[in-house]
């Protein structure tokens, strides 16, 4: 039994998304990732026009982060201060993203830009993730994620200083205003929530405790997936209710089952596995990139009623 | 634009009997409604002929822009680079006939009729010089096969006795929406001696038709309330799971 999805104008069995929802929200309630750079591929995969894909899976994430947010909130694992901050940051950052979108979605250069953002943060990301597991699980080294209390780096001397209690941290309010701009410009481009970029930035950059940082992020995600999915709803009219609606479902039942045995895996295997992960997709992209593709021809309709 | 042509299709519908000596059809509705559970739409074209002959059914689309890209290597990278723009191309092609395409009349009548996909008018909004129109064109055609949306055999036109007709429509699931014309043309020994055109409307209804809606009349309401949704659904998840 198949159903229309009114926006993305197509069939789809709904039991194919509620799975992949499932999927996807199992895996990030187990190694503790949004699993956004998973979602939009595989929606795009089964044939779902990459705007809606992008739009839609914006508005899942609201859902994803909310529900993550409470659970953390409720172990006090949210800095709300910091959060705020970054979100103003993130505001400004899916604004703009979503108007590049518009922009280069009419240059037809859309799909060559989020591979490309893909490629490069996903590597980037994987291979630091992989030196630091490598470090932890074959040179049994501890991994140092959080520097000494009182140390600054030149970073946090910029100024517009801001305290900080929650995180014990007194730093320039233009780090986490940067990190979130950032992590809003992904949001909108590549419909993602971006915690793989955020995460290691608050711990790298920032110096957050490590415990803070996961709450931290998806609280500010929360935002700015927010503002993408309306300023998607209004602009690009490619946001699926029922697409959304769909993943969802799928994705709350299959975070909470991932978050309930994600105690059972050590942190640094999950890590390993995240990392594993990141990397794969990170390498199929670039294969997709430098491959010659087997059809060189693509169409799309132009403003489609 | 489409109201322009949407006029133009009800003029040929209303003009359509008074021309159409020695032919008589009608299909067996003139709209498919979308519905949520909507998995593709039948419908049967049922006629008369006065004198013997061959029957074929043309079903066109709505007309849409299509942009056909080519990618090309840079940087060792595939992108998009040149492109080509297609005018009014229909979005939806399909056939029926009582025999072979190739065989019902001269390449003019063919091309004048848009009978087959090789005759199908497909204009560029700019000039593009040969042969890379012709590997536009086709890419464009391919693709729409692809999804089910051109296709290239007819479905068999079948005649029951010598006068009556009928022939078996088939519109897939992703269908476009707008208005559609159905021209039925009847040849004898390559020339044409009949024709008629109706139109057909395919269009969203019920809740489907009303999320489309919302979303592009009211984009904000729309927005807020897929909002809402995710908030609480986010926070329900939560709420359930914490006592289960």
């Amino acid at each position: 039994m198949d159903i229309y999805l009114p926006i993305a104008q197509m069939p789809v069995d709904p039991f194919v998304l509620l799975a992949m929802g499932g999927l996807v929200g199992f895996l990030s309630g187990l190694l503790g990732i949004g699993g956004g750079f998973l979602m939009t591929p595989l929606l795009i995969f089964i044939g779902i026009p990459p705007a809606v894909s992008v739009a839609t899976q914006s508005n899942q994430l609201v859902a994803a982060s909310v529900s993550g947010v409470i659970a953390h909130w409720r172990r006090r694992n949210v800095d709300f201060k910091l959060g705020t901050v970054m979100l103003a940051g993130g505001a400004v950052g899916s604004a703009i993203g979503v108007a590049v979108f518009a922009q280069l979605k009419a240059l037809g250069q859309i799909d060559l830009v989020i591979s490309l953002t893909y490629v490069l943060f996903l590597g980037m990301v994987a291979t630091l993730m992989m030196i630091d597991n490598f470090r932890m699980l074959v040179l049994h080294r501890n991994v140092v994620t959080r520097r000494k209390l009182h140390e600054h780096t030149a970073l946090h001397r910029l100024p517009l200083r801001m305290r900080f209690p929650r995180s014990r941290l007194y730093i320039s309010a233009l780090l986490p205003l940067g990190i979130g701009f950032v992590g809003g410009l992904l949001v909108a481009i590549m419909g993602i929530g971006g915690g793989f970029i955020l995460v290691p930035a608050m711990i790298y950059l920032l110096g957050m405790p490590v415990g803070l940082v996961a709450g931290t992020s998806l609280f500010q995600i929360i935002f700015t997936t927010g503002i993408t999915t309306l300023l998607q709803a209004v602009t690009t009219h490619a946001v699926d209710v029922v697409l959304a609606a769909m993943l969802i479902v799928g994705g709350v039942i299959g975070a909470q089952i991932g978050t309930r045995l994600s105690h059972l895996m050590k942190p640094e295997y999950a890590r390993l596995a995240h990392a594993l992960i990141v990397l794969v997709v990170a390498v199929k992209l670039t294969f997709d990139l430098f491959a010659r593709p087997e059809n060189l021809f693509s169409v799309i309709q132009l403003g489609a009623q | 634009m489409t109201r322009r042509l949407a006029f133009l299709l009800a003029m040929l519908a209303l003009a359509g009997p008074a021309r159409a000596q020695n032919l008589t059809a009608d299909l067996s509705s003139h709209i498919i409604g979308i519905t949520t559970g909507f998995v593709g739409a039948n419908l049967t074209l049922f006629g008369t002929v006065d004198k013997p002959g061959d029957v074929v059914v043309i079903v066109r689309g709505p007309p849409a822009d299509m942009m056909v890209r080519k990618k090309q290597k840079v940087l060792g990278m595939w992108i998009n680079g040149s492109s080509a723009l297609f005018h009014d191309a229909p979005s939806f092609y399909s056939t029926a006939s009582s025999k072979p395409l190739g065989e019902l009349g001269s390449p003019d009548i063919l091309t004048r009729h848009m009978i087959g996909l090789d005759n199908l008018k497909l204009q560029t909004a700019e000039p593009v010089a040969e042969p890379r129109l012709s590997e536009f064109r086709a890419a464009l055609v391919r693709s729409q096969q692809e999804l089910d949306l051109y296709r290239a055999a007819p479905v068999p036109v079948t005649f029951l006795g010598e006068h009556l007709f009928r022939a078996d429509m088939a519109f897939p699931a992703n269908v476009p929406t707008g208005t559609y014309s159905v021209q039925i043309v009847l040849l004898q020994g390559g020339e044409v001696i009949g024709a008629q055109t109706s139109s057909l409307i395919v269009s969203r209804i019920g809740f489907s038709n009303g999320v489309f809606s919302v979303a592009h009349h009211h984009a904000l309401l729309y927005g807020l309330g897929a909002l809402v949704f995710a908030v609480a659904a986010g926070w329900a998840a939560s709420l359930v799971f914490r006592r289960g």
